[in-house]
């Protein structure tokens, strides 16, 4: 057992999966906390759908739709794209598990922005665009930072849909949490327990910095 | 010139009214509650009239009946709001540039001197008392060159003693810039100082009777 890859393996895709996760992510959180609009109560639902469901039950409907002969899969296929029990499933089932946080995280940032400073700059001659840009984002961004880091957090964590869609395939599909499985599943214990802490020293590292970045901002403010 | 000819409703609340501003600046005068901020927030693009027209002398804001609505970033009206709300997160130089539009005629100098803010421009907007912020707030609708320019109660924050200084800053913007200025207030020295023409407003309405100070 290589601990380095592993390691290494599960951080790429975790951040791999947070990057994948910002662009939609903000849009959605936006369009939840400004906008008004017809399907606005079932988008939420959606979005926030893995983080109620059994994480093993994501996992199976994702295979569903993207194994080679799924709706979505065909179409991969077709373009030459392989996705089931590879690198790309991990960074698959860790962007829709870790989704729902940072959506709902960044979410309340952005309805906690004042609506006078984005009207302010609308006045201005600033399009909304702009005005997201400028103004909502960055008073957001302690929300967003700390979106991010969950999101990340929970990628890093992520089990149940990972060992459905990308299975534990050493050396190219096994991270952190799936090798711990596998592992104690066959009496390797000490290996094991030396993963469970390598992932706690991760959890560790990303929420301190984290909570030390909410709080600097939080002094400038 | 600012055509002012619309109904808004507003929950319980209805606002009507059917004015031609023409003054330098014209003062919106009346208890609160009565629907002065209403009226610069439907100018702003800020609120919508379920009836009406709004215009200016460069043309049609809003017309119910044409299907016109120009979003606020569209309608070129320096608007510096109660709260002026400057940005938090941004230096008084950001502040006042941020709505600079290209070919904008005024320097940013020239701006920073008439309301002598010139050595805040570095400082940050928490730093600020509250009547460096009305002049901030006053230099940032300035720099995006309005066609109209929006006050209410810029000086309500201020105490007496600070007011009275802040005056000559306005009379300036007033008699250098020749943009027409909606004023809302509640101090009748302030409309006696600054306005050329009062509109008083009751409960949504304008009042009928000739204004005169009771004091």
């Amino acid at each position: 057992m290589d601990v380095w890859q592993i390691t290494w393996f599960t951080l790429a895709t975790a951040a791999l999966a947070t990057a994948l996760m910002v662009p939609p992510g903000l849009l959605i959180a936006w369009a939840l906390a400004r906008k008004r609009f017809r399907g606005r109560l079932l988008l939420d639902t959606i979005v926030s759908l893995p983080l109620v469901m059994p994480p093993v039950a994501t996992g199976l409907l994702l295979l569903t739709l993207f194994a080679p002969l799924g709706p979505i899969g065909r179409v991969l296929a077709r373009a030459g794209v392989q996705l089931v029990f590879t690198w790309k499933a991990v960074v698959l089932a860790m962007t829709v598990m870790g989704l729902p946080l940072f959506v709902r995280t960044v979410r309340a940032g952005f309805e906690q922005v004042d609506h006078r400073f984005e009207a302010a700059a609308a006045t201005l001659g600033a399009a909304p665009w702009r005005v997201f840009l400028t103004v909502t984002l960055p008073l957001a961004r302690p929300a967003v930072i700390g979106g991010a880091v969950l999101g990340f957090a929970r990628a890093i964590g992520e089990f149940g849909a990972t060992i459905m869609i990308a299975g534990s395939i050493p050396g190219a599909t096994r991270t952190l949490a799936v090798a711990i499985y596998s592992l104690s599943e066959i009496g390797r214990t000490g290996e094991a327990a030396g993963l469970v802490l390598i992932s706690a020293a991760i959890a560790f590292a990303a929420l301190w910095w984290s909570n030390r970045l909410v709080w600097t901002a939080g002094e400038n403010a | 010139m600012i055509l002012l000819d619309f109904t808004l409703r507003q929950g319980g609340f209805t606002l009507e009214i059917h004015e031609r501003l023409a003054a330098r600046v014209t003062a919106l005068f009346g208890p609160s509650g009565a629907g002065k901020t209403t009226v610069l927030d439907a100018i702003a693009g800020l609120r919508r009239p379920a009836s009406g027209s709004i215009a200016i002398d460069s043309g049609i804001l809003f017309d119910r009946a044409a299907g016109i609505d120009l979003p606020p970033h569209k309608r070129h009206i320096g608007y510096v709001a109660q709260d002026v709300a400057l940005f938090p997160h941004m230096t008084v130089r950001q502040n006042v540039l941020y709505g600079r539009r290209e070919g904008q005629k005024l320097a940013l100098d020239a701006v920073a001197s008439m309301l002598e803010i010139d050595r805040l421009l570095d400082r940050r907007v928490p730093q600020l008392s509250g009547g460096e912020r009305q002049r901030v707030a006053v230099a940032r609708a300035l720099m995006s060159a309005p066609q109209v320019l929006l006050f209410d109660e810029p000086l309500a924050a201020v105490d007496v003693e600070r007011r009275r200084r802040i005056w000559p800053y306005l009379e300036r913007v007033r008699d250098e810039l020749r943009v027409p200025i909606v004023y809302v207030t509640h101090d009748p020295v302030e409309v006696d100082r600054l306005a050329d023409h009062v509109v008083r407003l009751e409960n949504g309405r304008v009042a009928d009777r000739p204004f005169t100070f009771l004091h």
